[in-house]
């Protein structure tokens, strides 16, 4: 296959992905409104009057039977969607000569970053009994595939030289999973603070979130997922970026914005898990602070490409011919 | 009674005592912590000294009234001011102030036996009780048996009619190294930017450097380095290679580039390396970088007595992928007046009507200088420091045809073009290239990494090792004998309930199967 042949299928990749999470998607809307109906027997009870007794019964094992029918379908449909998109980006670092790894973009991050949210949503699925999430993780991975084919769009291109390194390997897969898991946990998060604040103890909510777990649980399963994303994290941006600078560009930290950012959110999550254990601060605190670490690791990602051109991790730019160049004075 | 309670009462106030020193620190620690990533941010928002000069000199010029107030706060330099200092500092001292009597209550805890069971199981927020018909001797070695199984460390306590058992103690043991290490980290840092130095250099292809202070172009050492920390050797580069993309998108970019130098330290024979990006070469504590490259047009200028009053290899700045590079020349040498030179040079000169001239490609297929003239004062007489890739046109005047329409040196190499006014001439001779080198050293560097490796290593004993205690006591009376289950979790985040219904599962299978 030619180069070309293999970015025209990644992008072919690209589009079907997203369609096939959109269906995911709309199964899980249907499985919600099914959940819906059975929230709110007493609706229906009143409307159906007299002949509640003849349909009453049967309908409700029909609706769990469609919900529980429309939630399978809706996993098996992101799991499709997610080899797809493995596709995509299998053949993305084909399509590039010589072959690569396929994130030296934006672009292309956002592809990787998406894929890992929701291959790690699959992978943990049955262990922590997931299915609440469905339809949150099929919508954001859906909107930011759009946002990257829509805004962040780049055709195929080699690596700046830099980039070519084992480290750079290292360094954004586990900056990728970290994302990943940090994403999954600050789901969780939000919605134990929506969950909390709904002050229902457990289903009585109705709608979408009698589906979601208690908030004791909901806080446990975000602690996991942020204590697997630390330390991965912690690899990434403590380990492997400076080896992989130090190589690059002789100092192993230089409070370039990008990593001044990844500094930020390292500490915005050492103080998450340091408020677990901190009394008053455990629950509601915490959890605002995962979602405040989740926003610095999305700025850092996205925004921070457009606040400044020092940086020398220029996803967003072109990179300049000469890494730095140099003012020199004479005296 | 009294004595089994006494132990326990003491230890209850114990622990509120020790509970209580550590919710307060671990609150300003937390304080701390989000103080700390506040103070980050501003250095990535306002242009750094250290991480780009030209930016932050702009930046300056650009703000002339806020310039003096960031000054004072520091912020062109965050991650070195005082107060950004003072928040790490404070927090290092909150650490060791923290750290220190935990590491004490820990080796004294490692010896411990699992503590004593507590007079009231029923009083522990995860408890089961059931009854069976076992012997309570039977049903503690059972629950010793079933215990082990889960790993616990036991303690024997069958005379009171109890188990007690222990597991997770090494999670304490990561907790602290992880947060010992943080310190180690800081050691390293520290060292690095106080005893460290960055140098960058540029070198003409085909000329060297010998690696002392006059040499350096750029110079930022840490505030406890001294002289004699150069390593004391020389660098040729003897030939550059570049590969151009041929095609696609990135057509004419650069795909990677070589340095093929040769280096000696002291009196040592030379030897031969081949300098890339990621490929740095290490001679003794100094580590040399290639970071960047360009082109260096050989220029001449003649004044108006024919005499040469500029000639060399003049480094042109690249502007962008195709590598259109701007530069200066200075002939402040030049009679009757000082000639300077200020434009362009393209690698592959092209021109259309609507974009002018530029570059279509990075490599030599058909270079060209373009260059605006001025004649007059350059400023270079009067002793305040100046820029080699500006020139000072407040007292120089741009040199027009006789005619007053626009004049510009327009040359492919080996052309020389003669000034208006009998001015002179200038010959664009050739062109050479350049490479920008960086010199550095990082003395503390492995220390760092060590202490984040080890960070690391006492992170994952901390976040996943789950400590726990549980204990089983038996009471016999009449209906046969009452067991009381509980566990306790140490960490936080347990899922007890989960644990305790196992546990006791296992505990009643045990009596079936036997
Ligand atoms: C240099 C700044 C600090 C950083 C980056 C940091 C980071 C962390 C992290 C990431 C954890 C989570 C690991 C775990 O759950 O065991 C943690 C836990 C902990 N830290 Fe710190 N810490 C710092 C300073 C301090 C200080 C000054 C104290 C003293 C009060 C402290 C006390 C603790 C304690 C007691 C835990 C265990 C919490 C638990 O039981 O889950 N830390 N720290």
């Amino acid at each position: 296959m030619t180069d070309a042949a293999w970015e025209a299928l990644s992008n072919q990749a690209v589009a079907a992905a997203g369609v096939v999470y959109f269906l995911a998607f709309l199964a899980h809307l249907v499985e919600l409104s099914a959940v819906r109906r059975v929230a709110e027997p007493a609706v229906s009870e009143e409307a159906a009057g007299d002949v509640v007794v003849a349909t009453g019964g049967p309908a409700a094992p029909d609706r769990a039977h469609r919900e529980a029918l429309f939630g399978r379908i809706g996993v098996l449909l992101t799991g499709v969607a997610a080899l797809v998109h493995l596709l995509a980006l299998v053949a993305r670092g084909m399509a590039a000569d010589p072959n690569r790894v396929p994130w030296g973009n934006m672009y292309e991050f956002t592809l990787a970053g998406t894929f890992v949210v929701a291959a790690l949503y699959l992978a943990l699925f049955r262990r922590y009994r997931l299915a609440w999430m469905g339809p949150i993780v099929t919508g954001i991975v859906l909107t930011l595939l759009m946002v990257a084919v829509i805004w962040l769009y780049l055709p195929i291109a080699p690596l700046t030289e830099a980039l070519y390194s084992p480290w750079l390997v290292i360094h954004v897969v586990s900056a990728v999973i970290a994302t990943g898991a940090f994403t999954l946990g600050g789901i969780t998060s939000l919605l134990y603070l929506v969950k909390s604040r709904a002050g229902a103890p457990d289903g009585a909510a109705g709608g979408y979130l009698s589906r979601v777990p208690a908030p004791v649980d909901l806080d446990r399963l975000a602690y996991k997922l942020h204590a697997f994303g630390f330390p991965v994290w912690t690899f990434a941006v403590l380990i492997t970026g400076p080896i992989w600078a130090h190589q690059a560009w002789s100092s192993y930290w230089s409070w370039d914005p990008k990593e001044v950012w990844a500094f930020i959110t390292w500490v915005v999550y050492a103080a998450y898990l340091h408020a677990r254990a901190t009394a008053g601060w455990r629950g509601r605190n915490a959890a605002y602070l995962a979602l405040v670490g989740l926003a610095t690791l999305w700025f850092n990602f996205i925004g921070i490409n457009f606040f400044s051109s020092t940086s020398q991790h220029s996803y967003a730019a072109p990179e300049a011919p000469a890494t730095a160049v140099v003012e020199v004075v004479r005296r | 009674m009294s004595d089994t309670r006494r132990p326990g009462e003491l230890t209850l106030r114990e622990l509120a005592r020790w509970t209580w020193r550590q919710l307060t620190s671990m609150r300003t620690a937390l304080v701390l912590l989000l103080l700390l990533a506040l103070a980050a941010i501003p250095g990535s928002v306002i242009p750094q000294e250290g991480v780009d000069a030209l930016k932050t000199q702009q930046w300056r010029d650009d703000h002339p009234s806020l310039t003096p107030v960031y000054e004072t706060l520091g912020l062109f330099n965050v991650y070195g001011s005082p107060w950004f200092a003072a928040v790490y500092l404070l927090l290092l001292v909150s650490l060791v102030g923290c750290f220190v009597p935990r590491i004490a209550v820990y080796s004294r805890a490692l010896r411990a036996q699992p503590p004593a069971t507590p007079a009231r199981l029923d009083r522990l927020p995860d408890h089961a009780s059931y009854r069976t018909d076992l012997a309570p001797g039977e049903v503690l070695d059972r629950a010793q048996r079933a215990l082990r199984r889960h790993r616990l460390r036991v303690q024997d306590e069958s005379g009171g009619g109890s188990v007690s058992a222990e597991r997770g103690y090494l999670r304490e043991a990561g907790n602290l190294l992880f947060h010992v290490s943080v310190l180690v980290v800081l050691i390293g840092f520290a060292i690095g930017s106080l005893l460290g130095y960055r140098a960058g250099s540029i070198v003409i292809v085909g000329n060297g450097m010998a690696n002392t202070l006059t040499q350096y172009d750029e110079f930022d050492p840490g505030s406890l380095f001294s002289a004699d920390q150069l390593d004391d050797f020389f660098l040729d580069i003897e030939d550059f290679d570049v590969s151009w993309i041929q095609d696609g998108p990135s057509q004419g970019q650069a795909r990677g580039f070589t340095s093929h130098v040769a280096y000696a330290e002291g009196v040592d024979e030379p030897q031969d390396y081949d300098l890339r990006v990621n490929h740095p070469l290490t001679i003794g504590d100094t580590t040399v970088f290639l970071i960047g490259h360009g082109y260096a047009p050989v220029i001449t200028v003649r004044d108006g007595n024919g005499d040469i009053a500029y000639s060399g290899p003049t480094i042109f700045l690249p502007e962008n992928q195709s590598f259109q590079s701007i530069g200066v020349v200075k002939a402040n040498g030049a009679r009757p007046t000082q000639i300077g030179l200020e434009g362009w040079f393209y690698p592959t000169y092209a021109f259309t009507d609507e974009s002018g001239p530029f570059s279509v490609y990075g490599d030599l297929k058909n270079p060209a200088i373009s260059m605006q003239v001025y004649a007059g004062d350059l400023g270079l007489d009067s002793g305040t420091p100046q820029s080699v890739y500006a020139l000072d046109k407040s007292n120089a005047e741009l040199v027009t045809k006789e005619d007053g329409s626009m004049f510009r040196v327009d040359l492919a190499p080996g052309q020389t073009q003669e000034l208006p006014d009998g001015l002179g001439s200038v010959t664009f001779e050739r062109v050479e290239r350049w490479n920008k080198i960086e010199i550095s050293q990082t003395p503390g560097k492995l220390i760092a990494l060590g202490g984040v490796v080890l960070a690391l290593l006492g992170l994952l004993g901390s976040l996943f090792i789950r400590p726990r205690r549980a204990w089983v006591r038996v009471r016999e009376d009449e209906q046969g004998t009452l067991v009381e289950v509980a566990v306790l979790d140490r960490a936080g985040g347990d899922d007890v309930a989960a644990v305790l219904e196992e546990l006791v599962a296992d505990l009643q299978r045990e009596e079936k199967t036997s």
